[in-house]
Parts: C-alpha cells; sequence; structure tokens
C-alpha cells in the first residue's frame, strides 16, 4: 500500500502543472476551446494518455487522468478533455473493434478527432430511459430522436451518440453507442455556451443514416455505466483543483484585505471558515483518489468509490467557491476576478453526470449490491 | 393576539388587488420576471412609478405631510405582500427608502421642498455613493474627500458598487471632510449631480451576466456646500439612519414565497421534483413562513407603538440566506438546462426564441447575482456582530 505518486506521475503533474500555470492561470473571459491549445495538448501526448498501447496510447489510467484534470481545474480548462478523452476515449477502448480502437484512438491522440458526447434525455442527468431509436437501413443504421444536453458537440467532429437498437425506454437492455460525424444529415445541432466553460447542445436526430461501421458496440449500459463513472472521477478531480485554487486565492485575500485596522483572516470566523474550506478539500483529495483508485474495479466497488466522491464533493465543492466569494466581498460577485468563473465551473460539476442527490441514492443502492 | 386581518385592512387588501389588477400591465410584469438582477431597471420602473404616482402610492412608508401614503404598519405589510404577489417591479429604492428619509429628517425646509417631490415623481433618479474599494464593511474608513473652497466642496476619489450609477442623475455621498477626531466624526452627507464635469463611471459586470453597478470617480469635482445635508462632520449618523432602511424595514417574504413556487413550478414541468428536491422546497417554504411572522411580529410592534428593535438586523440577514437557498433550489429544479448560458441582456428585451423558457432563462443568474446578497448592505459576519451587540449586549 502506498499512496504518494510515483516518479512518472510526478513528472506528468509537474509538467501539466506548469503549462496551465503559463498557459491559462489569470486568463480572462469564459473558459472556451481553443484549437491551438488543443494541439499542443496533441504534441504534449496527453490526447492519447488513455489509450491502451495496442492503440498506440500510453495505457495510462484514472490516477493520470485524475492528474491532468486536477491541474484543468485550477487553470479553468474549456477544451473537452474530459468528454473526448476520458469518456469518448474509454467507450471506444472498451466497445470498439480493433480496427475502430486503432483508427479512432489514434486520431484523438493526434487531435485530428474530436469527440461529442449525447447520453441522457431527461432534465436531470439518468442513464434511463433513452428513446432515441436506431434502426437498420440497407447495411448501415438510421437514428432518430432528441438529446436535450449534449457534451462538447459544438466542437466534435463525431458525437457519440447512446441510441436504442431493441426494447423499452427504460430497458437497461438494448442500448449502442454510434458515431456521428458533426455534419451528418437529418442532425440538428443547437450549440450553447456551458456555464462554467465548454458547451453544449440539443440535438435533433431525424432519419441521420450511418454506415455499418457507425456502431461501436452493443448492449452497452455496462461499459457506458464505466466511462462516466471515470468520466465522473475525473471531474472530481477537476473540482478539487478548482476547490485548491480558491481557497489559495481566499486564504491570500483574507491575509492582505484591511478592514477595521486588520486583515480579515485576524477574525475568528473568517479563520474557522477557511479552516472549514481547507478541511473540505483536504475531503475532496481523498475521496477523488479513491473514486480514481477504484475507477477499473468491479462495477459495486466502482459504484461506490465514484458514488461516494461526487455526493460528497459536490457538497463540499459548493461550500468552498460559495464562501470564497462570500469573503471576496463585493469583488467576489463580479467578473473583475476569477472567483465567480471557478463557482460556476462547481455549479456544472454538481450536475454532470448526476447531482449530490442522485449520486446518494445510487451509493446506497450499491450498499445493497455488495450486501 | 389576532392572527386575522381586521375587516378594513381585508377591504383595504381587496382595494390594492383591484388596483393592480386593472394597472399592472402584463409587460411591466414580464420585464421585472426576466430581470435576474437586484433591481429593475428604470425602464420599467419609470412607467410603473408614472401610474403609481397618479393614484399616490409611490411611497408607502413615507408620511402624508411629504406626499407619502400615510399607510399603518399592517396597511403598508399588505401593500407590499400584494405587489410581491402580483410580481410588480420593485420601484429603485435609493431615493424612496434611502435618501428621501434622510431628508425629510435632516434636511433643511428648502431642501425637502426640492427633492422630495422629485423622488415621488421620479424626476430624480438616485444612487448611492457609500462604499469604496478600500471601504467595505468598514464603511467609517473611506477616503473620497470633500475639501471646502468658498461656496462648494472639491471632491476626489471614488465609490464602488455604486447600482445604476449609469442610470442616476443624483448621488447621496458620504464623503471625508475632516481627518480630525474619530474617523466617523469626519464624514459629511452630501447630495451630487451626476452631470457634474469630472465624474467618470466605469461598469463592473455581475457574475450572472448583469450590469447594474458601477465604480464612480471624482476629480475635482465641484459641489455646491448648500447640497450637504444636515451638520458638516455629522454624515455618519445620517447615513447610519439610512442603513436602518436599507437592512430592515421592508417585506421580503411575499417576494421570496413567490420566487419559491415559480421554482417548483418550473421542477413540476420539467419532471425534477424528486422526493429530495420536495423536501428541500418544503424545508425553505418553513423558512419562508418564520420570516413572514417575523416581519408579522415586527408590523405589530410598530403598530402598537413599540420599537422592534435589533430585529432589522435580523430580517437582511435571514432574508439574504433564504434568498440564497430559494435561487439553489431554481439550479437544482433546472436540472442540467442551468447550465445553458445566455449572454444577451435585458431578457425582457430579446426577440428571438431562446434554448430555455422565460422562466427559466433567470434562474442561474439569479442564483449567480443573488451571492451578492450576503454581502451588500452589510456582509452576514458584520450582521452576526450587530446581533450580538443589540441583541445579546455582547
Amino acid at each position: 500500500m502506498n499512496l504518494t505518486y510515483s516518479e512518472e506521475q510526478k513528472m506528468l503533474k509537474e509538467s501539466v502543472e506548469r503549462f496551465i500555470a503559463d498557459a491559462y492561470v489569470g486568463r480572462d473571459g469564459a473558459p472556451a476551446f481553443d484549437a491551438a491549445m488543443w494541439k499542443q495538448f496533441a504534441d504534449l501526448g496527453w490526447l492519447s494518455l488513455l489509450a491502451p498501447e495496442g492503440a498506440g496510447g500510453l495505457g495510462a489510467g484514472a490516477v493520470e487522468s485524475g492528474i491532468v484534470m486536477e491541474a484543468f481545474g485550477r487553470g479553468l480548462v474549456g477544451e473537452p478533455f474530459m468528454t473526448s478523452v476520458v469518456l469518448c476515449g474509454d467507450l471506444i477502448a472498451s466497445l470498439g473493434t480493433p480496427a475502430q480502437q486503432e483508427h479512432l484512438l489514434g486520431k484523438l491522440g493526434a487531435g485530428e478527432l474530436k469527440f461529442g458526447f449525447a447520453h441522457e434525455e431527461s432534465r436531470r442527468f439518468a442513464p434511463l430511459p433513452v428513446a432515441c431509436k436506431a434502426t437498420r437501413a440497407g447495411a448501415g443504421w438510421r437514428l432518430d430522436g432528441a438529446k436535450p444536453f449534449a457534451l462538447d458537440a459544438a466542437e466534435a467532429d463525431v458525437i457519440l451518440v447512446v441510441a436504442r437498437l431493441a426494447g423499452d425506454a427504460a430497458s437497461r437492455q438494448g442500448l449502442g453507442v454510434f458515431l456521428v460525424p458533426r455534419d451528418a444529415r437529418g442532425l440538428k445541432v443547437e450549440t450553447f455556451p456551458r456555464l462554467g466553460g465548454g458547451s453544449g447542445a440539443r440535438l435533433k436526430l431525424e432519419g441521420v443514416e450511418l454506415g455499418a461501421d457507425a456502431r461501436l458496440g452493443d448492449d452497452a449500459a455496462d461499459a457506458l455505466d464505466r466511462a462516466e463513472d471515470k468520466a465522473t472521477a475525473a471531474l472530481c478531480c477537476e473540482a478539487l483543483g478548482v476547490m485548491q485554487a480558491v481557497l489559495e486565492k481566499t486564504v491570500e485575500y483574507a491575509k492582505t484585505r484591511v478592514q477595521f485596522e486588520r486583515p480579515l483572516a485576524a477574525n475568528q470566523v473568517v479563520r474557522h471558515r477557511l479552516a472549514d474550506m481547507a478541511i473540505a478539500c483536504e475531503e475532496a483529495r481523498s475521496l477523488s483518489l479513491r473514486a480514481c483508485l477504484l475507477a477499473d474495479a468491479d462495477a459495486p466497488a466502482r459504484m461506490r468509490a465514484v458514488s461516494g466522491a461526487k455526493t460528497k464533493i459536490a457538497r463540499h465543492a459548493r461550500f468552498v467557491a460559495e464562501q470564497a466569494v462570500q469573503l471576496h466581498g463585493g469583488m467576489g460577485v463580479t467578473e473583475e476576478l476569477d472567483i465567480g468563473r471557478y463557482l460556476k465551473r462547481i455549479v456544472a460539476f454538481e450536475a454532470l453526470f448526476g447531482d449530490s442527490g442522485f449520486h446518494l441514492a445510487r451509493r446506497a443502492a450499491a450498499e445493497t449490491l455488495v450486501a | 393576539m389576532d392572527f386575522q386581518f381586521t375587516e378594513s385592512e381585508r377591504a383595504f387588501q381587496k382595494e390594492v388587488r383591484d388596483f393592480l389588477d386593472a394597472n399592472l400591465k402584463p409587460e411591466l410584469r414580464r420585464a421585472h420576471s426576466l430581470t435576474p438582477s437586484v433591481f429593475d431597471d428604470p425602464a420599467t420602473t419609470r412607467p410603473w412609478q408614472k401610474i403609481l404616482n397618479a393614484k399616490g402610492w409611490v411611497a408607502p412608508a413615507w408620511p402624508s405631510e411629504y406626499g407619502g401614503c400615510g399607510f399603518s404598519p399592517a396597511e403598508r405589510w399588505i401593500f407590499a405582500t400584494e405587489f410581491a404577489r402580483a410580481g410588480a417591479p420593485n420601484l429603485s429604492p435609493m431615493g424612496l427608502q434611502m435618501v428621501g428619509p434622510v431628508i425629510m429628517k435632516f434636511g433643511t425646509p428648502e431642501q425637502k421642498a426640492y427633492y422630495l417631490p422629485r423622488i415621488l415623481s421620479g424626476d430624480d433618479y438616485w444612487c448611492q455613493g457609500y462604499s469604496e474599494p478600500g471601504s467595505g464593511s468598514d464603511l467609517a474608513s473611506l477616503k473620497t474627500r470633500a475639501r471646502r473652497e468658498g461656496d462648494h466642496y472639491i471632491v476626489n476619489g471614488s465609490k464602488i458598487w455604486t447600482t445604476h450609477a449609469h442610470h442616476a442623475n443624483m448621488m447621496f455621498a458620504l464623503l471625508r471632510t475632516s481627518d480630525e477626531g474619530r474617523k466617523q466624526d469626519g464624514i459629511s452627507f452630501v447630495l451630487i449631480d451626476m452631470k457634474s464635469p469630472g465624474i467618470s463611471i466605469r461598469p463592473i459586470l455581475t457574475i450572472g451576466g448583469d450590469h447594474e453597478v458601477n465604480q464612480v470617480f471624482f476629480d475635482d469635482v465641484r459641489v455646491p456646500v448648500s447640497n450637504r445635508i444636515g451638520e458638516e462632520g455629522k454624515g455618519w449618523t445620517y447615513g447610519k439612519y439610512l442603513l436602518e432602511f436599507e437592512r430592515g424595514g421592508g417585506v421580503a417574504s411575499a417576494r421570496m414565497r413567490a420566487m419559491l413556487r415559480e421554482c417548483e413550478e418550473i421542477a413540476r414541468r420539467t419532471g425534477t421534483l424528486t422526493e429530495d428536491l420536495a423536501r428541500r422546497i418544503a424545508d425553505v417554504d418553513i423558512d419562508i413562513d418564520s420570516m413572514e411572522t417575523t416581519e408579522l411580529r415586527v408590523m405589530s410592534a410598530l403598530s402598537s407603538g413599540q420599537n422592534p428593535g435589533a430585529v432589522s438586523s435580523l430580517i437582511k440577514l435571514r432574508m439574504s440566506e433564504i434568498h440564497q437557498a430559494v435561487t439553489r433550489v431554481g439550479v437544482d429544479a433546472l436540472g442540467l438546462d442551468a447550465l445553458v448560458v445566455e449572454p444577451r441582456r435585458p431578457f425582457y428585451a430579446l426577440n428571438e426564441p431562446t434554448l430555455l423558457t422565460e422562466d427559466e432563462l433567470v434562474v442561474t443568474p439569479e442564483y449567480l447575482n443573488g451571492r451578492a446578497f450576503t454581502i451588500f448592505g452589510g456582509t452576514s459576519e458584520v450582521q452576526r456582530d450587530i446581533i450580538a451587540k443589540a441583541m445579546l449586549g455582547l
């Protein structure tokens, strides 16, 4: 047992943190996609970090993607690393044929293909129901349905769309994942800036015709659970980066802002608040690490770790981000500081892949799976 | 003790309802509901103020000798509650609730005769020059200086968080006229024409995406000494008198209740009303019950000639916390759609269709802008100090 980073992990951490400090920290404006940055991610090997070695990747795991995501949180990175690399990359690796893996993960690693992701069909994240329908059309496929919240579809070249091959909308069986080109005929994409960074889109699929090789796999429910758990673990690490960044900024501000002839931090109520924020950060570090360490475990153990992390970190992160705003006073509520941008990232984190209530219920259900 | 309004109070309630039914035009109601910032725009409040002024209902809290409604405390409560329930725009408080009462209590007869009718008619639009970049919670440390030069003050410095400075033609400001003695003793309360040469305004965008507050700079701005309220060096006393109005005395529960009901409606419609969310809504609803009852206790104390005491600090503190809880319920009721960003403003002027419905559009900006509620008008940390002193004698 040793929960310290290996030499390779330390090197990755240092290089990502250095890059983020130079290229991202202190930027103005809402985090958005920057093609030049994406190219640099490719050159640095981050876009092939998680792909299996057999598919030209580095074969790294959730701890490594967590290291990257933590730094990305601090830098409020707007590029779709989580969606493209962690989530879609994992689906391609687990569902794709060797040929699909080599082609798609190769292109992803080189920065030549970016993926968007469209699964849930309700307002609140839920893996089911999925009513979007996939039917045979000649040798290929035809997709019909709607996805109200597709991740990072605006910049994507290909969107991974979850569609139903068989069964009713509530069934776990009969789900497939399809590769839908962003410019496919019959696909309507209404994009919007996503709170905290990145983009979202409403998709309408009306008779979208796809080739025979557009299907990544059938009975994809387990693979989707696993990929979304990995994405959730990665987002927990990103939230940790956000929390740590705003804690440091708030401590610094409380030490230097003087009111009533003393620094804010001289007030016990402020010191205790900061101490509680620090405790929340440490707990987020432990729980996000635990989620990463168990991201490849069997379903019950993985679900317990990931849902446990998400439900607690969502609450801790909101506390830390809201109190960071509070302790920065009026300035915290303006676009002039980045504190508000960090808060928005946390609001988004809470909602993506299930809010705190969703994951508490899922964790409770996982307990019975174990017993 | 009687938990019912009297017959005459109920008759008044009906009169207010009938008036709102007849006069609150749908476009004004819509503009108010589509405003996620703390204050409604003058484009919304001006026409509404005109309608209210014609009825003599602009200033429910003012005595009738100054053109107020002369309402009893109970009537004021009913009036505010009915307006909130109807979704009426909030008139700008800077004139009516802030500088107005100060002029009434401390102004000269000439100042009263000139300014008070202009506040009622809306001819003057006021902004508040209190906070400075270095003086927030510690307001008395303010540094914007008014140097005497004959019949004028020469003003230099900067004010911040100036709501609607970009709309206002007048500002009431706390300015430093002396460095002698306690820092509170060198402050004067001065009215400044916003068109004076040397004033510049820098907009500050809030995290909800709205332009509501500003920083105002003064560069050798000449202000007639006759624009001072009361005595030189007594501004702190007048300013504190005003803050009591800013912090309390209002009726907040009805508006909170209306907002909470809207969130519940969104959750019901979009299918996000889980058992978890339903319980949280009930929990916030109880807090609003408590706030409403506290307001009624204050109203009853005032009606029977008692001083409600430190409870106004409690109302500001709890109102701000409940407001934030309500807006958070809204975000959760929207689910993933809370992340849909609509950067265009103002919402009420958008003509093209948007991805979200109108009641959904304001939810996330209201949550984000709402973080300011526990900061402005005295932070929650300061309010708790005040409560410890005033209620507990600590």
